[in-house]
């Protein structure tokens, strides 16, 4: 029987061989007081950990608030950063700044993160490696690190090949690149779930498949197109590691332009905030985080409601 | 080809047309082709992201010896004469931020994904899971700044016998690391988990095995390419997360051992963060240096990606 040895293993004898296992032995062994006394702590246990995880989120949650509310009023938004009155000091250029660049953002994302969703559900055969190839890379770029992206800003965006200088388009370019794979992932799998029987009936009709994605499949996909986007604007809000390496760090007293000039945006006007040694900065951090947090909630809790209302079940 | 009811130029080509079709349809290719554009911009992004790393860091190797970026134990670099570029300290630092929070998230996560696949009840899952993935979309830097004025006062309470020297520790930034990537460990060992058949659960619970047995003995052996995914993804993270580890980790380069959590470092990413901001000139050694750090956490994060996709199709082939 030496050459049973030999045969290969597949997942699923291996999944046998692992109840089978499992079975019998708990049917055989023993059921000592130990293992009687581990089927009540188990669960006990795994509860634990997940009240811990819910605990570090809870207390951030308060924290922020704790620290941050003395100083969460109308100067906070309106007023421009000081580096000498923290008490009156605000995130006005930040604001304005993260607004740019969002609006950048989205303008970029959807076109190019529905189109490329398209391509890859409608129309790519999968045969073909260049296809194999597009999908292997998205996911990849999925897991590739924020700075890294803020690498690619420094050295091709900001300089290099296009050359835009330290400005906020460049810095929404450098965040639509970071959240297009999270775009087409959420859209991927909005298209999926149109059943094929409603592109067959409308071919059927005489209708061309151009016709047959943009007034039957689009429109039953948009609610998760749509969840997906929130999703990705939410990360771009909050991201700041790229924008540190593409400019965004002056403190800018003024409003920004979006094609122009230095800019900040809201992580990174917290950032630097927190980074001072004073007391006082880093509650008006804090402050900074309650906006952010709040806008990312807010655009959070839309995003499941508009999974929740709108979708079809087919 | 026996008959060929189309005439138009290039058109014979599409086998999905019908044969009866007449007129070729310009828009259709051309949409076809826009959206095509859409999708190859990803592998654009790659090659322009390989690029931007490469060239700068072969200007790097050409002053500095690659031995001496590899294997030097002194990272200094930025002053003059007596710079010295040897990445380890950087390295050792971000492996000690990943091994605090790994210790953090991955019995946090594993366990979390037991209780959800295994013991909740579908309505608690429903309000779990998006708590946790809110905690998984929660800014960096405001977890960097809950780190440092939060967590950092509270382990010097509960742990005063350590030796609280500096305000910035990589334990206490590991463990804020460890609390981001929780989100991430559970959800995707949780899909593995789901992902068991209920077949070898239920033959189990037949022979008489008990639900802990069952979630230990069954569902976890089968669900293990995933959770090993799930970790790896984790390490993967751990290794490129930046903002935290700026605001918490402190800038000192030097080389701890991952048990002095006390100790103050500077993480490839922190380096990255703290050199690259404000106006270096293109073609400086300081410049060049940021690159040949971001390469070297491009491939370690982008081996552990490959990796942990791998081990995800693999479960996925299995029970699909």
């Amino acid at each position: 029987m030496v050459t049973n040895e030999k045969t290969p293993r597949t997942g699923r004898t291996r999944l046998a061989v692992a109840g089978a296992r499992a079975g019998s032995v708990s049917v055989f062994g023993k059921s000592s007081p130990g293992e009687r006394a581990g089927s009540v702590l188990f669960p006990a246990v795994l509860l634990l950990a997940l009240t811990l995880a819910l605990t570090g989120l809870a207390s951030l949650l308060v924290w922020s608030f704790v620290k941050g509310y003395p100083r969460l009023d109308a100067n906070l938004i309106f007023n421009a950063p000081s580096t000498l009155f923290p008490a009156t000091a605000g995130f006005r250029p930040a604001i304005l700044g993260t607004l740019y660049i969002i609006a950048g953002v989205i303008v970029l994302i959807v076109p190019l993160g529905v189109g490329a969703a398209i391509y890859l559900e409608e129309y790519a055969n999968r045969e073909r490696w260049y296809n194999r190839l597009i999908e292997l890379n998205i996911q990849n770029l999925a897991g590739v690190p924020s700075i890294v992206f803020g690498i690619l800003g420094l050295a091709f965006i900001v300089r290099g090949p296009l050359d835009l200088g330290f400005i906020a388009a460049s810095a929404s370019i450098t965040l639509a690149l970071l959240v297009l794979p999270t775009v087409i992932l959420a859209a991927r799998e909005a298209i999926r779930a149109v059943p094929p029987s409603i592109r067959e009936g409308s071919l059927a009709l005489g209708a061309t498949q151009w016709q047959t994605l943009s007034r039957q499949v689009l429109p039953a996909s948009t609610p998760g197109i749509l969840t997906g986007v929130i999703l990705a604007i939410s990360r771009a809000i909050g991201e700041a590691a790229p924008l540190l390496m593409i400019g965004a760090v002056t403190f800018v007293m003024f409003d920004p332009s979006f094609f122009s000039g230095g800019y900040t945006a809201l992580p990174v006007q917290i950032y630097n905030y927190a980074v001072r040694p004073q007391e006082e900065f880093r509650n008006l951090a804090a402050a900074g985080i309650i906006v952010m947090l709040a806008v990312l909630l807010l655009m959070n809790s839309f995003a499941v409601w508009l999974r929740n209302r709108y979708e079809q079940r087919w | 080809m026996p008959t060929s009811t189309t005439d138009a130029p290039g058109a014979g080509a599409s086998q999905r047309r019908p044969l009866g079709a007449s007129s070729p349809r310009y828009g259709e290719r051309i949409i076809k082709a826009f959206l095509a554009l859409c999708a190859g911009l990803s592998v654009v992004v790659t090659i322009a992201i390989v690029i931007s790393l490469v060239a700068p860091t072969i200007g790097f190797f050409q002053k500095v010896p690659i031995t001496e970026f590899l294997f030097g134990t002194k990272w200094s670099p930025g002053f003059g004469e007596q710079s010295s570029y040897g990445v380890l300290p950087t390295v050792v630092a971000t492996l000690d931020i990943v091994a605090v929070s790994l210790l953090v998230a991955v019995p946090i996560g594993l366990l979390s994904a037991f209780y959800l696949s295994e013991y909740a009840h579908p309505r608690v899952r429903r309000v779990v899971k998006p708590m946790l993935e809110v905690l998984g979309g929660i800014p960096t830097v405001a977890i960097g700044l809950f780190a440092l004025m939060f967590l950092r006062p509270l382990a010097a309470k509960l742990l005063p016998f350590l030796g609280w020297d500096s305000i910035f520790s990589f334990g206490v930034a590991g463990v804020a690391v460890g609390l981001m990537v929780v989100p991430l460990v559970s959800s995707v060992s949780e899909d593995a988990m789901r992902s068991v058949p209920r077949g070898l659960r239920e033959g189990a619970y037949a022979l008489g095995a008990s639900k802990m047995r069952v979630s230990v003995r069954v569902v976890f052996p089968a669900a293990i390419s995933g959770i090993v995914a799930a970790i790896v993804l984790a390490t993967s993270r751990a290794i490129g997360e930046t903002m935290v580890v700026l605001i918490a980790a402190g800038a000192t380069s030097q080389i701890v051992p991952p048990w002095d959590v006390t100790e103050p470092v500077q993480t490839m990413t922190a380096f990255i963060g703290s050199t690259a901001t404000g106006d270096i000139a293109t073609g400086t050694i300081t410049y060049n240096t940021i690159f040949a750090v971001g390469t070297l956490l491009f491939v370690m994060t982008l081996s552990m990606n490959m990796l942990a996709m791998h081990l995800v199709r693999r479960f996925r082939e299995v029970y699909e």
